[in-house]
């Protein structure tokens, strides 16, 4: 199967690639997928007094379209207020990167790490966590 | 050097240039069918597949009315299998092969279930190798039949053939083996090793696709099988449709330079595959996978802990390699092969094959090298579960969402 050349892209030059301090009240953590399944998202992000989105960062254990989906969703993630993010749907990421339907589940995982960073920064500062949508697959 | 370069050769192999120069007057002037009997361009045409008959016969030491030709290794398959089930039917209805097999074979013993055969998978063990306590444990008066597989095209294990042979003789079963990762590569000797069926395609020994072998044995004991094809009586009536004459000639010239280059080559390439092997082997958390002293000299199957197969492949993207990882098949389920060794999920994710050839070099071998550490070091830097792994946690007493 033929790349798209935005996953190439994103592939090649990954961005926001590391790690944040999981233990600061200011970042919120993501894990999402299993390593038997042959992907894992950690995604995290750093969230000012504003509400706003200051860094991102991710890591990521699959194939080239699950590390071009989290190298896009923190881009994506860098300056919005954390309602904002809650609105990336995964069919976004699919049509930014021209994901084909056997690569969907990638973008699925990357919306799941984006939405369980958000709850883990909430619940770390004395907020409900957001209701989330059934798991997709 | 060119890249890419090509270490994929257990998918396929380049054509030798050799065995297109033999192909090619069968293309044009000596365009004849070989089954016209009463004009000089029939005899030209049968006289080169006779000829070729005879180059597979002395590779694999039988006659040359024992050699049926096929389209390829697949059809091979079929035929033997679903061949000696109808043939043998009053018999008994009992097959034994293993959960390793090729496709071709596990699909069509699943495909003779639904007309009645009983059919028992062997596992293997962490090797790859079957039990043959087992394999004599699950012989029955109603065996007819028993199939495994020469050397393995994903990890490149090759099987005790003559003490598997020996069990299914002595309980007057028929053994067939599926040798098309073997043959040309390593000696095979159907009287030797005991076969009673063999099949084997040109195109994994430098020769065309589209063109293959069922070997049937003749002589203690004579073995029929039903053909799958009706039509002209072609091959003995086992195989009707005209032959493909300059396929079958390639195949002839490439087993013929396999039978004379075979005890070079396989030191030469397993040299290569050795050293390839010890340098990626080096590596930290990366595993061989499969028996490593009963082994066909080309293949390394590796698997590097924490980085996904397909990932992997994208970064080393001027090596053609091919892996176990679920993201390079339709059905998203990692490698049957590697998970009957008992591998877990995780590990056959991360596997990689190597298949070396006649025209691979030492100097593609150590770009290769380079290139895979590269890679892989690149995909660990991005890895979560390798940096866990670095700070000491746990990754099997994780609570993953299993998706």
């Amino acid at each position: 199967m033929a790349y798209s050349e935005k996953v190439m892209e994103h592939y090649t030059n990954p961005r926001n690639v590391g790690t944040l301090n999981k233990d600061s009240k200011s970042v919120g953590t993501g894990l999402v997928g299993a390593p038997e399944c042959g992907d894992v998202m950690r995604l995290q992000i750093e969230v000012d007094e504003n509400n706003v989105i200051t860094d991102a960062k991710f890591k990521t254990f699959g194939c080239g379209s699950a590390i071009a989906s989290s190298s896009l969703a923190t881009e994506w993630l860098k300056g919005k207020t954390v309602d904002e993010a809650l609105t990336i749907d995964n069919m976004d990421i699919v049509e930014e990167l021209a994901l084909p339907p056997v690569k969907i589940h990638c973008s699925v995982l990357a919306e799941d790490a984006i939405k369980s960073a958000i709850n883990d920064y909430r619940v770390k500062n004395g907020l409900e966590p957001f209701e989330l949508a059934k798991s997709h697959h | 050097m060119e890249l890419p370069i090509y270490l994929d050769n257990n998918a396929t192999t380049p054509l030798d240039p050799r065995v297109l120069e033999a192909m090619l007057p069968y293309f044009t002037n000596k365009f004849g069918n070989a089954a016209s009997r009463n004009h000089a361009f029939g005899w030209v045409a049968e006289e080169a597949v006779d000829y070729s008959r005879e180059q597979v016969a002395k590779l694999i030491g039988c006659t040359e009315k024992e050699i049926i030709f096929t389209s390829g290794a697949t059809e091979a398959d079929n035929l033997g299998i679903k061949g000696v089930f109808e043939m043998y039917q009053d018999k008994g209805n009992h097959i034994i092969t293993a959960t390793t097999e090729h496709k071709a074979v596990l699909d069509t013993c699943k495909h003779l279930e639904k007309a009645g055969a009983k059919v028992t998978y062997l596992k293997v063990k962490e090797d790859g190798l079957i039990d043959l306590q087992e394999l004599e444990a699950a012989m029955t008066d109603q065996t007819i039949l028993v199939t495994i597989m020469y050397g393995n095209n994903e990890i490149g294990v090759v099987q005790p053939i003559k003490e598997i042979s020996a069990i299914a003789h002595k309980h007057g079963a028929l053994f067939m083996t599926d040798a098309t990762q073997a043959v040309g590569k390593i000696p095979v000797d159907v009287n030797a090793d005991g076969i009673d069926l063999m099949a084997f395609s040109a195109h994994k020994m430098y020769g065309p696709k589209g063109v293959g072998v069922l070997y049937v044995r003749r002589k203690n004991p004579r073995v029929k099988v039903t053909a799958q094809i009706d039509g002209g009586g072609h091959e003995r009536g086992m195989r009707s449709g005209t032959l493909n004459v300059p396929g079958i000639v390639g195949l002839g010239k490439a087993c013929e330079l396999c039978r004379l280059e075979m005890d070079s080559e396989a030191k030469r390439l397993s040299g290569l595959r050795d050293k390839l092997e010890s340098a990626l082997s080096q590596m930290e958390e990366s595993y061989v996978n499969g028996n490593v002293e009963h082994r066909l000299p080309h293949v390394a199957n590796i698997s590097f802990k924490y980085v996904e197969g397909e990932g992997l492949m994208m970064a080393m993207k001027d090596l053609a390699v091919s892996s176990g990882s679920a993201c390079t098949s339709a059905s998203l389920e990692p490698s049957y092969v590697l998970k009957s060794l008992g591998l877990s999920d995780d590990l056959a994710h991360s596997s990689i094959r190597f298949g070396l050839g006649r025209f691979t070099t030492e100097e593609e071998i150590d770009y290769a090298i380079e290139n895979t550490k590269k890679a892989v070091n690149h995909l660990r830097d991005l890895s979560p579960l390798w940096e866990m792994f670095k700070e000491g946690i746990d990754l099997s007493k994780i609570e993953w969402a299993e998706h």
